[in-house]
């Protein structure tokens, strides 16, 4: 089953095809008249996309399990293949995608008993609509830009998590999206809440292996942070070099509360994205730590925005941009402090590593503030790997390339250091290969 | 045996400055030289030449490193050779962690993948020969580290790598007296476990010497070596300055 090319029919077509309630149809079709409506960005890499030529929507045979064993040998050894099969014994739950589904979900027992809910994003809009009315679409609205547009009009899969109030879980919960067709889009659509005093860390793999045509992932991704609440979100996207990665990923945090963003951003051939905390309650905290790297003809604009809204709220941006065979690595941040955030914090610190002539880089950080007892500091750095440190290193027996890559590992170490271990190790690898 | 044979050096800096003029020196395997001079007599770029830097052209002559010329080695393969040179001032690296860098320098002077366990142990016992702390061997290369503690980390270094050439220069600078003492104490102790490594001290002050005793002394004043002795000669220049030395006096270049 496939669905190619954007229209009504197919519109209602996939919402069919999900038995959808029509309060879903409705926000799809009120979608796709924003997405006709909205322009293209004016900003970032000049994207050509051709919406027709684009697969919106692509089932496998298989339908959800949470059993390895119910899910086709093919796809089976392809998420072998990938370690996500392995990866699983270090989560407290995983959901995996694969192309426009979601083909398999688990989760431990114990997290069932805590009532905690992780499943498919189809469940979770069908099975607890009354969580579902009060966030979906909420934190993103889908007029928000043509691509959060574009996700509501035709989004499929993606995770629906809620952690109850007071709740605590020992170890993450995992999600991986796998693009496995040339021209396919995909558009999975996750919607985690956190109630209030909990505490959830959630990491998103992806992969897609490369074709000859474009391919498209337009996500959105929408987290609540409750009241005194701790939400950690953490990614690397590694898209083939022909997928166009615009995604929107956005956190309204409470009173108290705090959301990290891990975001790795190392393949993919145009992309955007910028984690953003809506630090609506007093004393609300929020953190965007991401790197990029930017190969030949790869384009990362990426960067981070905070919106202080909440008295003494406090942001911290940490941005590492590799640039390299190339490659185009800029940052685009904004922090906005309101006037009512009194006595906020903003801290901004953007560091570029660029290591040939022919790669580029640029800084573009939009800073507001609109009060008097906040602050906001910026530092920007520019940097080449130095022959002094090359030379030091290659002294000790190291060759150029070993150097380089120590060099560039040791830049980004501040992020690596926030990844669960076999995340760092996947990272190093990758890294390591495109060097 | 011919350990290093500097043959009539002309180097040249990147401003079209020259450095070294006609610079020859010997030096066998198992013997200490004391290169004295004061600053700016192109001491440090000798060093630097020796280990392969790119900011210098080397115009005329040749450096031979057992009997064969090193001129077109890249720094890297010099290093695994066997040439090791204590930095006047190690720079600092961000985010690479001394362990990480120092487990990996050592498998590529190896040619093979040093074992975790066995890396750990060499580390253990020459931190505790040098009164490192613990904690060191986790933190980024030379970051935060004071100037003895960058000193006692290239000593480190080369108790670790084991090369056969060392060249100290300026080992002394940025060190206390307490530290000198441990420092030149493990480059001694470095020797005797390895008799057939030679040593080139280049130093401004003849204080260094009185720790690790070279056999022989040169002076060096613009760009050449102008006097060779012993220890005596090290012994004078603290008493009288360069200036009180005959520079025309003794045989020129020791042979």
């Amino acid at each position: 089953m496939e669905i190619r090319g954007l229209n009504p029919k197919n519109i209602e077509k996939i919402s069919r095809i999900k038995k959808e309630d029509d309060w879903i149809l409705d926000f799809r079709k009120k979608s796709y008249e924003a997405f006709l409506r909205l322009p293209m960005p004016s900003f970032g890499p000049s994207l050509k996309i051709d919406f027709d030529s684009i697969i919106y929507y692509r089932n496998s045979d298989d339908k959800l399990t949470n059993n390895w064993k119910n899910i086709g040998e093919s796809i089976r050894d392809e998420f072998t293949n990938l370690g996500v099969l392995e990866s699983e014994k270090y989560m407290d739950g995983m959901g995996v995608q694969y192309e426009s589904e979601v083909i398999y979900h688990n989760m431990i027992e114990e997290l069932k008993k805590k009532n905690v809910i992780f499943t498919s994003i189809e469940e979770g809009l069908r099975n607890y609509p009354d969580i579902a009315k009060r966030y979906f679409g909420k934190i993103v609205p889908y007029a928000d830009n043509k691509f959060s547009a574009l996700n509501s009009t035709v989004f499929s899969g993606g995770s629906f998590i809620y952690i109850p109030p007071h709740t605590k879980l020992d170890r993450p919960l995992q999600s991986y999206f796998r693009i496995n067709r040339e021209n396919m889009g995909q558009f999975e659509r996750t919607l985690i809440i956190v109630d209030d005093d909990s505490d959830l860390h959630y990491i998103e793999g992806c992969t897609a292996p490369t074709y000859s045509t474009e391919s498209l992932h337009a996500a959105v991704v929408e987290i609540y942070v409750g009241k005194g609440s701790k939400c950690r979100y953490t990614t690397i996207q590694n898209w083939a070099p022909n997928v166009n990665n615009l995604v929107t990923k956005r956190a309204l945090v409470e009173e108290d509360g705090e959301m990290e963003w891990i975001d790795g951003n190392v393949g993919a051939l145009s992309n955007m994205k910028y984690p953003a905390c809506i630090l609506k309650g007093d004393r609300s905290r929020g953190t965007c730590i991401t790197i990029s790297v930017a190969s030949s003809n790869q384009q990362q604009d990426t960067g981070s925005r905070m919106i202080h809204l909440g008295k003494n709220t406090k942001s911290t941006i940490l941005s590492k941009s590799i640039a390299r065979n190339g490659g185009n690595a800029t940052y685009r941040g904004k922090v906005d402090i309101g006037k009512n955030a009194e006595n906020s914090e903003a801290f901004v610190k953007c560091d570029t590593l660029i290591l040939d002539d022919l790669s580029k880089s640029d800084t573009i950080p939009t800073n507001i503030v609109e009060n008097d007892s906040s602050f906001l500091e910026h530092e920007a750095t520019v940097s080449r790997v130095s022959d002094e440190n090359l030379f030091y290193l290659m002294s000790r027996g190291l060759s150029k390339e070993k150097a380089t890559e120590l060099i560039v590992l040791g830049f980004i170490e501040k992020f690596r250091e926030e990844l669960p271990m076999e995340y760092a190790v996947e990272l190093n690898q990758l890294l390591k290969k495109n060097l | 045996m011919k350990m290093l044979e500097i043959k009539e050096l002309k180097v040249r800096s990147k401003d079209g400055k020259d450095i070294l003029k006609d610079f020859s020196l010997l030096i066998k395997k198992g013997e200490v030289h004391a290169i004295m001079g004061p600053n700016g007599t192109g001491k440090s770029t000798l060093s630097k030449v020796i280990m392969g830097s790119d900011d210098y052209e080397v115009i005329h002559g040749d450096i031979l490193y057992n009997g064969t010329s090193i001129l077109n080695l890249p720094v890297d393969e010099r290093a695994r050779q066997g040439i090791f040179l204590v930095n006047q001032n190690p720079v600092s690296i961000e985010g690479v962690t001394n362990s990480e860098f120092l487990k990996t320098a050592l498998s590529s002077v190896r040619g093979e993948n040093v074992g975790l366990y066995e890396f750990m142990k060499l580390m253990e016992n020459a931190m505790g020969d040098l009164k490192m702390r613990e904690d060191m061997m986790h933190r980024s290369i030379n970051q935060d580290f004071s100037g003895g503690e960058r000193k006692k980390n290239e000593i480190l270094q080369m108790k670790i790598l084991k090369p056969k050439l060392v060249i100290l220069d300026e080992l002394d600078s940025g060190l206390d007296v307490d530290s000198l003492k441990i420092v030149c104490e493990n480059v001694r102790q470095y020797l005797e476990e390895n008799p057939e490594t030679s040593l080139l001290i280049i130093t401004h002050y003849s204080r260094i010497l009185e720790y690790i005793k070279p056999q022989y002394v040169h002076v060096m004043k613009d760009g050449k070596i102008v006097q060779t002795s012993d220890m005596s000669l090290a012994l004078e220049i603290e008493k009288n300055g360069y200036d009180g030395v005959n520079s025309m006096s003794g045989n020129d270049v020791y042979e």
